[in-house]
């Protein structure tokens, strides 16, 4: 069993089935794509899978136990933390205040709290704007703090929101080596994007969705050779670009 | 150097010193300077104020959630230590320490429904769970003597019944209470709880993801801010000798609360203090110059600097007087001179 399942999970919004029967499994140390178009509810899975929303039908497993009924605050403490695709930052607090949050699920103790938010805010290379208010980031900077938050959590698996999105392609480089770090750690990831290049080079394996359904799974060479996800999301310019490259 | 002793947010712990020391010089020096009995009267009701201003701050500023339903502990303070003594002959600071475990109570059983709703709802809902508090206590007639109130049998002087003819018996007590509250309220900022409470007021939802769970943290925090505002409700119960609904239980004192905070600067020490000081100023100032004429005066006269404030310092009229202060404290020390970093 994987460290994330989704066992046949439906999720109904009144008459719209958000998600129809999904189910999916990411294997502990794994780096897993969820790619489809916008509305699909990729999204959606993420806010099942971190307790936000209930499943309307089905079973989700974090760690081989059931989750959804937890609150995401059970859910961050048992080692699955988000971001958010809109970032969420606490905006009146400086960046050090904003990550101190995060370690203190840990320790009660500030002081304690305090060095290892300092370190965090050094691996992420945002040691020099650490007295600044939140609010005041570029996005750049809101992005790498929405990933520090959650990693100062000491998360078994994260949950990554388009991360990249809205970013230079430098800034996008470096959020890429950010997650090759966390691989590094041992840290399970799940990331949304749209940044195709990005994702095929990250994944291990990619799960597609389209209007709440899985239509398809499996390496990224294989995904982006098939039929169903050529014509749903990624085209047939990009699926001639692959082939001729 | 200057952006770790002067962070954006925090004050450096020396300049918190200075102005600990300077209210405790204040606090010693002005019952001094006034002597008579109806200044001392003004001087304790306004500490009082700044005392209840800061209990709601706990809840209303710290964690943001706004609260207008704050009369309700006040009064469960006041009307619990009140028919203690008067039904059974229990001492008020007995009664006291009831009336404060009784609101924790109430502010769990307030809180628990009504902090599922945010922003105007909560509001909204606060002040209906203390209107229904109000009616309750006006349709108990022996035991609460409903409308008309409960007037506190006159002992004079006796200290253990928390009575005294001096004045300065009170004042020393809310002096004592005040510096209770700020200490009670420094230990929350610079603890996790209040790292969670200010995550909280920010982002619910990036709070939650982070693992802070919601309601334990807002229950424990309107408990501590109900227990403190029944203790203030006591306190005016025994100053006063008289308690009726509308004065202690009425949305008068709630919002009253709230916009001492809101002006003087919410979530921080100083404003609710400053904020506090404003409004008994500016009610005992029209009380003098227009007497029983104009009554109300004194609400508009609030209600025009609520809203000057709010347009032109959302922050409080603490936050300008900060920066005025750390650029003085900079400018004047030689050893942060042009160090800044």
């Amino acid at each position: 069993m994987g460290i994330l399942q989704f066992n046949g999970v439906s999720k109904v919004f009144g008459g719209l089935r958000a998600i129809d029967d999904v189910s999916f499994s990411v294997e502990q140390g794994e780096i897993v794509g969820l790619i489809g178009p916008n509305g699909a509810g990729k999204t959606t899975i993420f806010n099942l899978a971190s307790g936000f929303i209930p499943p309307t039908r089905g079973k989700i497993f974090f760690k081989g136990s059931r989750i959804e009924s937890l609150t995401p605050d059970g859910i961050c403490k048992m080692g699955l933390c988000r971001t958010f695709q809109v970032v969420k930052p606490f905006g009146d607090m400086n960046v050090l205040d904003n990550i101190m949050v995060a370690s203190l699920l840990h320790t009660a103790n500030i002081e304690k709290a305090k060095e290892e938010a300092l370190e965090v805010l050094s691996t992420l290379g945002l040691s020099s704007v650490k007295n600044q208010m939140a609010k005041n980031l570029t996005i750049a900077d809101r992005k790498r703090l929405e990933i520090g938050r959650a990693l100062a959590t000491h998360p078994r698996m994260i949950l990554l929101d388009e991360v990249m999105a809205g970013l230079t392609s430098v800034e996008t480089m470096g959020v890429v080596e950010m997650i090759r770090q966390m691989r590094q750690k041992n840290i399970t990831i799940l990331l949304i994007e749209h940044i195709m290049q990005a994702i095929m080079n990250l994944s291990d394996r990619i799960i597609v969705i389209h209007h709440g359904e899985k239509i398809s799974e499996g390496d990224p060479k294989a995904v982006a050779n098939d039929e169903r996800v050529i014509k749903a999301y990624l085209g047939e310019e990009y699926h001639e670009f692959t082939q001729g490259q | 150097m200057s952006s770790l002793l002067f962070p954006e947010k925090s004050i450096s712990p020396k300049t918190k010193w200075i102005g600990g020391i300077l209210l405790i010089l204040l606090l010693s020096i002005l019952p001094l300077l006034f002597q008579n009995p109806y200044t001392m009267s003004v001087l304790i009701l306004a500490i009082l104020y700044a005392y209840f201003a800061l209990s709601w701050n706990i809840l209303g500023g710290i964690a943001g959630q706004l609260s207008l339903g704050h009369s309700a502990y006040a009064g469960i303070g006041a009307y619990t230590s009140t028919a203690l003594f008067l039904q059974w002959g229990i001492s008020p600071w007995i009664g006291m320490v009831v009336g404060a475990l009784f609101a924790a109570f109430a502010a769990i059983l307030i809180g628990w429904p009504c902090f599922k709703l945010r922003g105007a709802y909560f509001a909204l809902a606060t002040l209906s769970a203390a209107m229904i508090l109000k009616i309750i206590v006006e349709n108990t007639h022996d035991l609460l003597g409903g409308p008309r109130g409960l007037e506190i049998t006159l002992l004079k002087n006796a200290p253990w019944q928390f009575q005294h003819t001096n004045k300065l018996f009170y004042y020393v007590i809310v002096a004592f209470l005040l510096f209770l509250v700020i200490g009670v309220t420094q230990w929350i900022l610079r603890s996790r709880i209040g790292y969670y409470l200010n995550a909280i007021k920010n982002d619910q939802e990036a709070a939650q993801s982070l693992g802070v769970n919601l309601t334990r943290y807002k229950l424990i925090t309107a408990a501590i801010s109900g227990i403190f505002t029944a203790i203030g409700g006591t306190f005016y119960a025994q100053f006063v000798l008289y308690i009726n609904p509308e004065k202690i239980i009425g949305s008068h004192l709630s919002i009253q609360l709230a916009v001492m905070c809101i002006i003087g600067g919410r979530g921080t020490i100083p404003g609710p203090i400053l904020g506090a000081a404003l409004l008994v100023l500016s009610e005992e100032f029209t009380r003098l110059y227009m007497g029983g004429k104009m009554v109300g005066l004194d609400l508009m006269l609030y209600g025009i600097i609520l809203m000057t404030v709010i347009r032109f310092e959302p922050q409080g009229i603490y936050a300008p007087l900060r920066k005025f202060f750390t650029r003085f404290a900079r400018s004047t020390s030689p050893l942060l001179d042009g160090k800044s970093s």
